[in-house]
This record gives structure tokens, C-alpha cells and sequence, in this order.
């Protein structure tokens, strides 16, 4: 009967979001009065996870699933979940999770409902609340199949500690055809990810030119940020379309977004919507963005941004 | 090679979201619909497809008639034929099962959807359907290529890019890089004229039940307004954000 959660990890270690979803699994859990089964995928020391509520770790040791593979991760996720007898199985909003996710549904018959920012209002119906129309509303929706699946919105549940350990068993799933088989992986190393970041620094056309980059990437080097730009930056080749967010590129759900030289079209604001902070830097007072911040500086980011990375580094030395 | 692009038909990306009937419907009044901008990418490359590989391209769309002039409006870009499966959408599952049915009964080798919608953002329906289907699957799909029964892909990733290979029968998940923005294709007149006379076949839906419901929908809380820090006075926004937003 256990909540099952699949908490991913990247070359052993947890990522925040697994410590996120197991979080969000126990709080689950705590409403149906069962206990919380994490599932990971040779990941190194688990001892982690019984900090955030999980009370047994299924630990997959397979050098077939080394690389991430959906169908593989999918299939294993779903013989755990029948092995537990899990009625709901939480995963986080990752790339790698919105990929599974589907699959798992289908393979377990369950009713998915993805970008859920809250802890269910009611198990039964089993009530959960998800953005739509990409942050511009949120929609109230009760899964109504026997098993339940659902993904858990990046930064708006948080991380919840505990005092409490796990147990852990070994777990060898079979594993199905894979169909789809990786290549190469081009990936930058040493760099904070969109995804993953606390902190996005985001340039937008106001920045006239790619040579101007180098303060955002000195900004972003002092906060431990990562970069990211508007649509039209990446489509005039600018900055790489990895970075390009907002609604038709990546959503960003970091706690501090700092736009600089961003207007703030309805389409840009939607996908950075789901973060906690936002800061605008623009040199025009009547700019969308004023209205979307909760700091603004009326300036030219020429000059704005040399001195904040000046103050923040003086900040920093303090600390 | 057959392939059948799924177009989501959404509010325009400037619509203002309202909803109406005690906030459980979302309120159409003004709104301009639009191909999901994802699949518009999709479709682009099936055209692709189609001129430099000759594949025959079938639009379809689950949904009640409303949907039709954007199913035309793909046809005049260039899709072969058009199908739409009569009734509403109501949530992932359901409109995967639909579409299930469509790729069985038309055998098609390879479908394009999008990575997601940008009204109910789901992301569920393309993973979905190649669950139903039993063909691979990849999301986030970034580049396209078909040789025979193979197929390569790049997919973006968290931090990067991977390269993988698969073979048909294939569902994508597409996005903007699948092709350039600007190899997007506006409808001319000839394109418009030649879709009037193109078959756009009404298909009775299969019995399919939903397994989520919505109950009503929320708007954001009204967000505060703006602090305006001064340009000659950088250092406090840093201890702002230190102190009162403590997210430095
Ligand atoms: C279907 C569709 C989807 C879209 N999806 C997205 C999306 O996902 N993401 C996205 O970002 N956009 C998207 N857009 C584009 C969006 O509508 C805007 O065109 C875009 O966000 C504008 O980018 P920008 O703010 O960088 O440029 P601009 O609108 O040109 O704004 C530049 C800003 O910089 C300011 N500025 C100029 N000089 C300086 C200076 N020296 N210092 C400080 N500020 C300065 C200006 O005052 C201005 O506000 C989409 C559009 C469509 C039609
Ligand atoms: N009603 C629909 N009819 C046809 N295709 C759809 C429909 N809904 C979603 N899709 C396809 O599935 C993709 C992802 O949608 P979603 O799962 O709703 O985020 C879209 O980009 C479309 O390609």
C-alpha cells in the first residue's frame, strides 16, 4: 500500500528534486496512513533519503540502465509499484520524469496529473492542484483511477527534513525492450543547469549583442547561477536554444530570476511565472516586466550590471 | 512513409485566461485559437519530410467542430489530409486513446505531436499514445531524421543534448528546433484555396472513458507591486534580496 516515489539522482547523488519529491511523498503518505518506498537507480548511499520521510529504499543496481532509458525506468518503476502494491507513485517534473511518465501511466493504468504544485486537499477523491495554461491558472483535478500517478512541480512543495532512517533492498526488475538507445550525450559540465538552478540570470535583446554576454556570465558566476536568455536572443543566435525559456522554450521554477534587458511579453512572463523572486533591470519605466517584478531598477544595464556584480562580491566576501 | 501530425488547437499565446460558469470552464469569448506552437514545429518538418522523402502527411485533431479551421489552416501549409475525431477533449488519456485508434486504423509509421500543449500542458499525450501503440518514443525531440526503418533523434535534455537512435514505428514529442523558426510556413492564397478541396474526415470517437476530472480552475493571486530601487543605489537591492526575499 506504500507511496511510492522515484527519486532520481545523477552519477550517485541525489538531486534536490528527489529530496523534493520524497518530501511531497511522505506528506502524501501521512494523509493515507501508509509509509513511503523510494525507488533510485544505482545511486551510491541512500542514507539521505530517510531524512525526507522515506521508510524503505528499492535500490536498482543495473549497468543496462546506467544511461537514462523511459521505457526501462518506466517498466522498473511499474513492477515496483505492483510489488509494494502502491496505490500512488509520485515523480518530480524533470525532463528525464515528464518522459517516464506517460509510459508509467499507461503501464499502470493510472490517472497522471503533471505540474501539481500542493500536497492533495483530499485522498479520496484524490484532489490535487496543477498549473495550466502555462502559470496563468491553475486547475483543481481529482484522479479517479485505482492507482495514481503524479508529478510534482520543481520549487513549490519544497524540501521537508526528518529525523528518521530508511531501510534499504536490493531490487532487479526485468527489463524490457528498449527501443530507443543514446548515442552521445552532449552535456556542459561544471555549469549550473537551468533546470536544476536556484538562481537564472536572463539577458534579453536589450543586451544589443552576443559580445555583450560577458557581464551576464560574470553575474551568474558570482551568484552560482545559471544563464538563460529570451526567444529572440536564441533566434537571432545570440546564446544556444537550450537557453531560450519562456512559453514555447524552457520553463524556469527557480527561487530568484534576474531579467535584464527583458521586456516581458506575455509569452516570456509565462514561463518564469512559477519563480519565487523576479528582478528587472530596463532601461524603459513603462517595460510589461515592471509589472510582473517584485524588484525593478529603472537603468541601463550597462551600468547597473558591472556595479551589482561589484556589490555582490563585495557581499559574498562578508559572508 | 505515413505519417500523422497531432495538432493541439490552444488560445493564442496573448489570450487572457478567464474562466465563467463558477470558474469550471475556461471563458472562449475573444479568443483566437492557433495550432499548439509545438506541433506547428512538427508539422513543419513533415513537410520536410514529405518534399524531400515523399511522405504522405495526415493531420488530425480530437475535438468538437470548433476545431476545424485550424485543421485547415494546417491543410493550407500543406498536410495531405485532415481527420478529426468528433468530440471533446477532456483529458490525456482519453484523447491518447482516440488517437490510438486513428494510427491503427491508418497505419501510419511515424507521429509527430508536440512536447506539449501550451493550454492544459499536460505533456501526456504523445508518451501516452506510444504506450497504447507499443512504438517508441521520444520527447523534447529537437532534430528528425528517417532512413527506412530507422530513425535518429536529438532530444534536449536537462543541461545539454543527446543523440539516439530507434527505429519505426515512432511517436515524438517535437519543439521548437525540430526545425528553425524561421522555416515556419505562413498559408498563402494558392495554400488556402488548395485546402478547401482537401479531404477533412469526420471520425466517430471510440469508447474511451477518462481517468482525471476537472473540477474548477484558479487565477494566480494578484502579485504587489513592484520595489523600485535606485540605479545609483545597486547595493540595496542586494541587501534586499539578502534580508527581506533571503534568496541570496
Ligand atoms: C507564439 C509565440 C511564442 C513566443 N514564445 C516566447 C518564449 O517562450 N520566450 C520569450 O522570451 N519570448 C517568446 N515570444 C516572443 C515575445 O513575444 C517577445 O517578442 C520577446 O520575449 C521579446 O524579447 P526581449 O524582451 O528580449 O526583446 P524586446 O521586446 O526587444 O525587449 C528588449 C528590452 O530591453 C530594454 N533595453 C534596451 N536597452 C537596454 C539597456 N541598455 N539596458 C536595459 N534594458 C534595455 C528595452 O527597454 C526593452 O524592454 C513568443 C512569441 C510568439 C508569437
Ligand atoms: N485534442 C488533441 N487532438 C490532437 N492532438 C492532441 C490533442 N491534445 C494534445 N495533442 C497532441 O499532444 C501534444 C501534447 O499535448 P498535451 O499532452 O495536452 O500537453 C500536443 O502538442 C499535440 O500534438
Amino acid at each position: 500500500m506504500s507511496v511510492l516515489v522515484y527519486t532520481e539522482s545523477e552519477q550517485g547523488k541525489f538531486k534536490k528534486t528527489a529530496l523534493e519529491v520524497a518530501s511531497y511523498a511522505k506528506a502524501v503518505a501521512d494523509q493515507m496512513g501508509t509509509t513511503v518506498t523510494a525507488i533510485t537507480f544505482n545511486a551510491d548511499d541512500t542514507s539521505i533519503l530517510g531524512n525526507h520521510g522515506v521508510d524503505k529504499v528499492l535500490k536498482i543496481s543495473s549497468s543496462e540502465l546506467e544511461n537514462f532509458n523511459a521505457n526501462g525506468y518506466a517498466s522498473a518503476i511499474s513492477q515496483a509499484a505492483k510489488k509494494e502494491d502502491s496505490k500512488v507513485v509520485i515523480v518530480s517534473s524533470s525532463a528525464d520524469s515528464k518522459y517516464l511518465a506517460p509510459l508509467l501511466a499507461i503501464n499502470l493504468e493510472a490517472g497522471f496529473a503533471s505540474n501539481v504544485v500542493e500536497a492533495p486537499s483530499s485522498v479520496s477523491p484524490f484532489t490535487v492542484k496543477r498549473t495550466a495554461f502555462t502559470n496563468k491558472a491553475f486547475n483543481i483535478t481529482t484522479i479517479d483511477t485505482n492507482v495514481k500517478l503524479v508529478g510534482v512541480s520543481k520549487n513549490a512543495f519544497g524540501v521537508k527534513e526528518q529525523t528518521a532512517s530508511a531501510t534499504t533492498e536490493d531490487f532487479s526488475p526485468s527489463i524490457p525492450e528498449l527501443g530507443v538507445h543514446v548515442d552521445s550525450v552532449d552535456k556542459v559540465t561544471g555549469q549550473v543547469t537551468i533546470a536544476d538552478a536556484e538562481i537564472v540570470v536572463s539577458g534579453g535583446r536589450g543586451l544589443k549583442g552576443p559580445e555583450n554576454w560577458g557581464m551576464i556570465e560574470e553575474l551568474a558566476d558570482v551568484l552560482g547561477a545559471a544563464t538563460a536568455c529570451s526567444k529572440p536572443v536564441s533566434d537571432l543566435g545570440w546564446r544556444p536554444h537550450g537557453e531560450h525559456v519562456g512559453q514555447t522554450g524552457k520553463p524556469v521554477a527557480s527561487n530568484l530570476y534576474i531579467a535584464i534587458g527583458i521586456s516581458g511579453a506575455i509569452q516570456h512572463l509565462a514561463g518564469i511565472n512559477a519563480s519565487k523572486v523576479k528582478v528587472v533591470i530596463n532601461t524603459d519605466p513603462e517595460a510589461p516586466f515592471f509589472k510582473a517584478a517584485d524588484y525593478g531598477i529603472v537603468g541601463d544595464a550597462f551600468e547597473v550590471v558591472p556595479k551589482l556584480i561589484e556589490k555582490l562580491k563585495e557581499f559574498k566576501a562578508q559572508q | 512513409m505515413k505519417i500523422l501530425v497531432c495538432i493541439s488547437h490552444v488560445p493564442d499565446t496573448t489570450s487572457k485566461i478567464n474562466f465563467t460558469d463558477g470558474d469550471t470552464k475556461f471563458d472562449t469569448n475573444g479568443v483566437q485559437y492557433v495550432i499548439n506552437p509545438n506541433d506547428e514545429f512538427g508539422l513543419t518538418r513533415a513537410m520536410w519530410f514529405k518534399e524531400k522523402q515523399g511522405a504522405n502527411v495526415t493531420v488530425v485533431n480530437v475535438g468538437g467542430p470548433e476545431t476545424e479551421p485550424t485543421l485547415r489552416k494546417a491543410l493550407a501549409i500543406g498536410a495531405d489530409n485532415a481527420i478529426r475525431v468528433n468530440t471533446e477533449a477532456k483529458d490525456g488519456f482519453q484523447v491518447a486513446k482516440q488517437l490510438a485508434n486513428v494510427v491503427k486504423e491508418g497505419g501510419y509509421d511515424l507521429v509527430i505531436a508536440g512536447r506539449e500543449s501550451i493550454d492544459y500542458n499536460g505533456g501526456m499525450v504523445p508518451g501516452m499514445l506510444a504506450g497504447l501503440i507499443g512504438a517508441n518514443f521520444v520527447t523534447n525531440c529537437i532534430s528528425l531524421e528517417v532512413d527506412g526503418n530507422n530513425a535518429k533523434a536529438m532530444r534536449e535534455i536537462d543541461g545539454g543534448k543527446e543523440t539516439v537512435t530507434t527505429s519505426l514505428p515512432l511517436v515524438i514529442g517535437g519543439q521548437k528546433g525540430l526545425v528553425e523558426e524561421s522555416d515556419l510556413r505562413i498559408p498563402n492564397m494558392r495554400g488556402i484555396m488548395m485546402a478547401r478541396k482537401k479531404p477533412l474526415e469526420v471520425k466517430e470517437p471510440v469508447d474511451a472513458s477518462t481517468e482525471t476530472a476537472s473540477v474548477k480552475f484558479e487565477k494566480p493571486a494578484p502579485k504587489g507591486s513592484v520595489k523600485l530601487i535606485d540605479a545609483d543605489n545597486v547595493g540595496e537591492l542586494v541587501n534586499l534580496l539578502h534580508n527581506e526575499a533571503k534568496v541570496i
